[in-house]
């Protein structure tokens, strides 16, 4: 069994939290008293139906606005696979918590309601799903019922949401006709959708095979933190405590440290096994975390990467990148931040802003000074020191950065670096 | 080991040592808290992966409510003297002495709100920067909403509209002069999840989590531990059961549940067949409004 991680974007009108309520409720993943609070709750609305969406939104102030402000992380499972469900708003107020849900996702599905077709939120969910690179897109065509489960209407909308993956790089999209009210689709197939030849949703998340980090090639590991017990029996033990991202690791591998460029080589791998035994092992892997050590004794530090020295990231101060911006105060040419990669932290200075892209009409606007909440760009930037990275599109962990102000300490712009 | 070996449970434990050596990494005067439950002793193990063959860098910090069941303070004592680890534990008690604060009252009087202040001040004293937790986000609608480095101001408190952005495998620790950091290394971790783990890795846990009698008394349909600290009514029966607990937390607020389960297996199947979930089942405390837990997190709760 694995684990998929999937984010739904939309808004409560197109039925978002009742889709989750509802792959929640027919994979019997909602117990007794989830149900019996939701069900009384429900009683005290004017129509008495029971309200799906009631079990998604947690805090107080979405349920008093009935909309969803931060991501909800939601967790069920079949006997195929464990799901997480990172629950995320549609306003566009709301972007950067959408971002946050996408970071990790591995799968995107994108609500429409069949009745409005593609519209401007639409547009916007498959900006970001692209800009974060999610690898899979399900197209979930909600609320087939009150089109009277028309096939015509399902072929218009997946025509023109065709041209918008198209134009923005989204290779994998799924489209299923659906109706999260009834549980048309979700978890059985609907009688009313006969000339629909494809799988139910649930068969799908259940089937589709997850492209990550985890089965890329190239070995990237960072040192997180340095264990030395300096005891008695261990006072030469100098371990590289951290977890290897992509790709694998052999013991005797020829390996070069970044940013320094110092050659060495593996003398030992270790991990942690079962019941927490210490063990030595030939080789490591993605996801694993590992302890690595050196045959030289050379001076490694939190956030220096070890890699082989035939498959190397890049090394640069300079760096171009598209960004989200997530904070309320601009951000302006020759403003610094910190900028953090994985847990590698340098100052850097905002060189110029390229262009913003506009998340409606995915037009690019030049000639900008400056950047407001959740306006998406592309910038370069200059780094006090060598930033070590992949190419975002190559490897995510390795492409994803945050901009921190230093006065807020808040976490202001998420980089996907180019 | 071969890549098609990593299920669900090794990417669950990735996470979290990954988690683990980011606080190590990041903070300067971190603590576990420790509550003696399984989440925490799960916590413990995941420490023991991240951090051997070095010592923990962080102390066991274990709020003590004085309600707590005598077995898992045993426990944690053993627990916490077999890894060669420090504990450090505080009481309630001393609080509501030192602070003139009132006792709570009532028939199941709790001091489950009285441990925000102990907690707080514990953070105090020992001036820790980021506070470990076993809190999962499956447990309640609130605590769903959470990030894994959660800041709290300076009143401990958690400003759910102003959560930062937390995104890939990056955690900003960043923080002024006050603030404190909550940290949550099992937030994707569901309850089958802690015990599929614990039963793969073959973790020791405290014996009220086995099936075995009690004097109880029941209460608005909960099995409650016969204890000095309640308040008995005419009313009240108390009648020997063969229970099991589900969650640890305070006698005063935790209910059993009745069970024959002596194994791993045999919990693991009965909570695979239950239809009602970890803190309906067990907590009273979670009873008393829809946002009980989003109030007490705002106040400094985990």
């Amino acid at each position: 069994m694995d684990i998929l991680r999937f984010i739904t974007a939309g808004s409560v009108d197109d039925g978002k939290s009742t889709l989750i309520g509802r792959l929640l409720y027919d994979s019997k993943s909602i117990l007794q008293d989830q149900l019996e609070a939701i069900e009384s709750q429900s009683r005290s609305k004017s129509d008495g139906e029971l309200d799906l969406a009631l079990l998604t939104d947690g805090l107080r102030a979405e349920r008093e606005q009935g909309i969803t402000i931060d991501v909800a992380y939601k967790y069920f499972s079949t006997p195929r696979r464990k799901f997480i469900i990172a629950d995320a708003p549609g306003h566009i107020q709301y972007t950067r918590n959408m971002v946050t849900g996408a970071s990790n996702a591995d799968l995107a599905i994108i609500l429409v309601d069949a009745r409005n077709g593609i519209i401007e939120q639409t547009r916007r969910h498959s900006i970001i799903a692209s800009l974060l690179a999610i690898p899979h897109v399900v197209l979930a065509v909600n609320k087939m019922d009150l089109v009277n489960f028309s096939e015509e209407r399902f072929q218009e909308i997946i025509a023109e949401y065709r041209t918008i993956a198209e134009s923005l790089g989204i290779h994998d999209v799924h489209y299923i006709p659906i109706s999260a009210l009834g549980g048309d689709n979700i978890v059985e197939r609907s009688q009313h959708l006969a000339w629909y030849k494809g799988v139910t949703l649930l068969e799908f998340l259940e089937t589709i095979a997850v492209s990550n980090d985890g089965n890329q090639t190239h070995p990237r590991f960072q040192v997180q933190y340095v264990i030395r017990p300096q005891t008695e029996d261990l006072h030469d033990y100098r371990g590289y405590a951290g977890k290897i991202t992509s790709g694998s690791y052999r013991k005797g591998d020829v390996v070069t440290l970044l940013p320094s460029g110092i050659q060495s080589r593996i003398k030992a791998l270790e991990i942690a096994g079962l019941g927490a035994v210490r063990m030595e092992v030939e080789e490591a892997q993605a996801p694993q975390n590992i302890i690595m050590h050196l045959e030289d004794d050379v001076d490694v530090g939190r956030g220096d990467a070890i890699v082989v020295t035939n498959n190397a990231p890049i090394v640069q101060q300079e760096l171009e990148t598209l960004l989200c911006w997530m904070d309320a105060k601009p951000l302006r040419v020759g403003s610094k931040y910190l900028l953090q990669h994985q847990s590698r932290t340098v100052r850097a200075v905002v060189r110029s802003i390229e262009y913003r892209l506009d998340v409606n009409t995915f037009d690019r606007t030049e000639d900008i000074a400056a950047l407001g909440l959740n306006d998406i760009a592309k910038i370069t930037l200059k780094t006090a020191s060598p930033l070590v990275f992949d190419r975002y599109a190559d490897l995510r962990t390795g492409g994803g950065a945050i901009l921190i102000d230093e006065t807020s300490n808040s976490t202001v712009g998420a980089c996907m670096l180019q | 080991m071969n890549r098609h070996s990593f299920d669900y449970l090794d990417a669950l434990e990735a996470e979290a040592i990954y988690i683990f050596r980011e606080v190590a990494g990041q903070f300067e005067r971190p603590a576990l808290l420790f509550s003696g439950g399984k989440d925490s002793i799960t916590l413990v193990h995941l420490a023991l992966k991240a951090f051997r063959p070095g010592k923990f860098p962080f102390p066991l910090v274990h709020i003590d409510t004085g309600h707590n069941f005598p077995e898992a303070l045993d426990f944690r004592d053993r627990l916490a003297e077999r890894i060669g680890e420090k504990l450090i534990v505080r009481r309630v008690e001393d609080t509501i002495k030192a602070k003139h604060l009132s006792e709570p009252k009532g028939k199941f009087a709790s001091r489950n709100a009285l441990q925000s202040h102990t907690l707080l001040e514990t953070i105090e004293e020992f001036r820790f920067d980021a506070c470990i937790g076993g809190a999962r986000r499956d447990e309640e609608k609130a605590r769903a909403k959470e990030r894994i480095f959660s800041v709290r101001d300076e009143f401990g408190q958690w400003e759910p509209k102003l959560q930062r952005p937390e995104l890939w495998n990056i955690f900003n620790g960043k923080i002024h002069q006050g603030e404190k950091v909550r940290v949550f290394p099992i937030s994707n971790w569901t309850e089958l999840d802690v015990w599929n783990y614990i039963q793969r890795e073959n973790i020791a846990l405290p014996s009220i989590y086995f099936a075995h009698d009690r004097e109880c008394l029941e209460y608005k349909g909960q099995l409650v531990a016969w204890s000095e600290f309640i308040t008995p009514d005419e009313s009240d029966v108390v009648s020997r059961k063969r229970v099991r607990y589900r969650t640890v937390g305070d006698m005063t607020c935790t209910a059993a549940v009745e069970s024959n389960a002596t194994t791993l297996d045999d919990i693991i199947r009965e909570i695979t067949a239950s239809r009602t979930s970890e803190r309906g089942e067990t907590r009273m405390d979670d009873r008393v409004s829809e946002a009980a837990m989003e109030d007490r997190k705002k106040s400094g709760y985990f």
